[in-house]
């Protein structure tokens, strides 16, 4: 499979600042990739970059095989991009801010037209078309923007962020729309917070500190060595009063990480020390399991951490 | 070159829209500088006349009433009391009921008949300097006219000057102040249209998802100038119109020589507006920003204060200001009747600049995109 998007060695500098640090991946056509890490780990100056918007201080990187150094212009006209700050034009009607993005790209006429029904009828705007955007709710002003972000039908579509903020409901509706195209051969760089829309994603990047710290799919991200440490298990507990249980998990000896997880404890222990810890929690049920891929994310961001000091 | 301005048409089309949607913004735009340039038209006469005197005779002659009633007819002077001591003159000064204090003293008859040099005190108020000036030389003026009919009795002049002010002959102010007042309303209304418009577009996040387009940054910048730079014109027209009608200020020369020449300069505040509007953050800043140009184009571009008597660093720096330029092509049009033959060269220098600014606009807005 020809990668759609590639970085290579990327390295940002902004002074002394380094903002990413030596990235390198692939991301393959129709593929749903998401992209994951704290507030000011790099995700946006990455996806900035592989825009063309900033040149990379070392390494580089390609969209549909154009290199970002040299075609920054015509990889815009390729790519979408949409962010929760909606980009959209409040005091404009939906109509407006369509035709506004369209003429944007070039596309003109009738063939504007053309796109803009098929995306209506994709999303179900067309009620809206003359409502001006500041009267819309959170999730139809999501969808608009997702609409002139693929007016041009780009071939890939950069998203940050692009649920955060809005209802469960309409997250879920717009995945939906994300899987539709997905499906049509749109290659998706997205990036969240949100575990559960990293989980649906066909591969994943954790970004930590500038690095990437861990890329693959779910399967491989749970079986990594650094998010299973040696010499420790993964087990979930299951007491009747978790939180209860929690406090004095953490103070036994051999206890690594615990956390909550619904109504049940995750925890990371050592392999040696399972069998007190069994016996301490008198009776509660321990069953050794995969992590989480929040699980994994905690393991590698504590690792770096202990690497780091 | 069509790369260079790609994404023109829709940003330009769709800052008219704009516009046109919100007709409280467009009506005050378009409003204040017309109500600034009644306020100011109607309020700044800066001829000095009918300065408020207070006289003290100490003489009590017919030769000091004399001296009296020619101040008072010169229109000059309006005296507003007469007192009897010093300390009474001094005070009225002081408390500013009057600019000017003459006093006469008890010996001025008795000089003059003996033909020794008769003095009169004239107290001035310096705080303010053309008040003071005038008042310096209608008293001299006085002076000079009573000593030469002593002189000369009724033998004629020897010498006669006959002043002839050429190009603003009644010299009335409003024909001065108000082409000057129409380049830094127009200044003021353009800067802050252009440089809010698009920090609000930073503030709303629209300009973020505008980068990620193939939009050029050029496109962008002159998208933007084209509406405001046509509103601004619209206004210009109006602001000329009530000039001509309600201030009755004479334009000796062509009025399309100078709309062609406003074209030049509302490139450059256009262009000042933009490269603001790439180094505020907020709408509140832009504000500030757009305010701080203001006053440089107000004292440095000799639309107050002449350039001549400027010290030499503020008459080079008076250089650099654009409304210098267009405040000459503003004077020199209306008043002197000049033409593009004496002008095209203001004209070109706010071409050079309007240019430099669009540019440097761009190039700003370009570096920092990438960290916006």
């Amino acid at each position: 499979m020809t990668p759609v998007i590639t970085a290579d060695g990327m390295t940002i500098r902004f002074g002394s600042f380094t903002a990413v640090q030596d990235v390198s991946f692939q991301v393959g056509k129709g593929e749903l990739f998401g992209f994951l890490g704290p507030n000011g780990s790099g995700k946006t100056t990455i996806i900035k970059a592989l825009c063309g918007l900033l040149t990379p201080t070392e390494g580089t990187g390609t969209i549909l095989g154009m290199d970002i150094r040299k075609h920054a212009a015509d990889i815009r006209r390729h790519v979408g991009y949409m962010s929760q700050k909606f980009g959209l034009y409040e005091d404009l009607t939906v109509a407006e801010n369509l035709t506004f993005y369209a003429g944007v790209y070039g596309i003109k006429g009738t063939q504007a037209e053309q796109r803009t029904k098929e995306l209506l009828a994709l999303t179900g705007m067309e009620p809206y078309l003359d409502r001006r955007v500041g009267a819309l709710s959170g999730g139809w002003k999501q969808r608009l923007s997702l609409s002139c972000a693929i007016i041009h039908s780009p071939q890939v579509l950069f998203l940050d962020e692009p649920t955060a903020g809005i209802d469960p409901v309409a997250r879920r509706s717009l995945w939906d729309l994300f899987f539709q195209l997905s499906g049509q051969g749109v290659t998706f760089f997205v990036t969240t917070h949100y575990m559960d829309e990293a989980e649906r994603c066909g591969r994943v990047g954790y970004i930590y500190l500038s690095k990437l710290a861990a890329i693959g799919t779910i399967a491989e991200l749970q079986q990594l060595p650094e998010a299973n440490p040696k010499g420790t298990v993964r087990v979930q507990i299951d007491a009747p009063d978790a939180s209860m249980e929690l406090t004095r998990l953490r103070s036994m000896t051999g206890v690594r990480e615990a956390t909550i997880f619904g109504r049940s404890i995750h925890a990371l222990v050592e392999q040696d020390d399972l069998d007190a810890i069994r016996q301490q929690l008198n009776g509660a049920s321990v069953e050794r399991i995969v992590p989480s891929l929040e699980d994994v994310f905690v393991t590698l961001t504590y690792e770096i951490m202990k690497e780091r000091r | 070159m069509k790369d260079l301005f790609y994404g023109l048409w829709p940003i330009c089309r769709k800052e008219f829209t704009h516009i046109r949607r919100d007709p409280t913004t467009l009506f005050f735009t378009l409003a204040v500088p017309l109500m600034q340039l009644f306020l100011l038209g109607l309020a700044v006469d800066t001829n000095v006349r009918q300065i408020a005197t207070v006289v003290l005779d100490e003489s009590h002659t017919q030769q000091s009433r004399q001296f009296i009633d020619k101040l008072a007819a010169s229109d000059s002077f309006h005296i507003v009391a007469h007192v009897d001591s010093a300390d009474k003159l001094d005070r009225a000064i002081r408390a500013g009921e009057a600019r000017v204090g003459v006093r006469i003293p008890y010996d001025y008859a008795r000089r003059l008949q003996e033909g020794n040099t008769a003095r009169v005190l004239v107290l001035m108020d310096g705080s303010d300097s053309s008040v003071a000036g005038q008042a310096t030389n209608a008293s001299t003026g006085v002076a000079m006219q009573l000593s030469l009919a002593q002189l000369l009795g009724n033998t004629p002049m020897p010498v006669e000057v006959r002043p002839s002010v050429l190009y603003n002959p009644s010299t009335r102010s409003a024909n001065f102040f108000i082409p000057g007042l129409i380049a830094v309303l127009l200044q003021m209304m353009v800067i802050l249209m252009v440089a809010l418009s698009l920090v609000r577009e930073r503030e709303r996040g629209t300009l973020e998802q505008l980068t990620m387009t193939p939009v050029a940054p050029l496109a962008l910048m002159v998208g933007k100038m084209i509406p405001y730079g046509v509103m601004a014109f619209a206004e210009l027209c109006v602001i000329l119109a009530v000039m001509r009608v309600v201030f009755l200020v004479p334009v000796h020369g062509n009025v399309l020589t100078l709309l062609v020449l406003s074209v030049p300069f509302l490139l450059t505040v256009l262009g000042l507006g933009l490269i603001i509007s790439t180094k505020a953050q907020t709408q509140a800043e832009a504000f500030q920003l757009a305010m701080a140009t203001i006053l440089p184009s107000v004292f440095l571009s000799g639309y107050i204060f002449l350039i001549e008597n400027m010290p030499p660093f503020f008459a080079a720096l008076s250089k650099l200001v654009p409304t210098t330029y267009y405040i000459r092509i503003l004077r020199g049009i209306v008043l002197r009747g000049a033409g593009l033959e004496d002008l095209w060269m203001e004209g070109m220098i706010l071409l050079l600049m309007g240019c430099a600014a669009t540019g440097i606009a761009a190039l700003l807005f370009v570096r920092q995109r990438r960290h916006a």
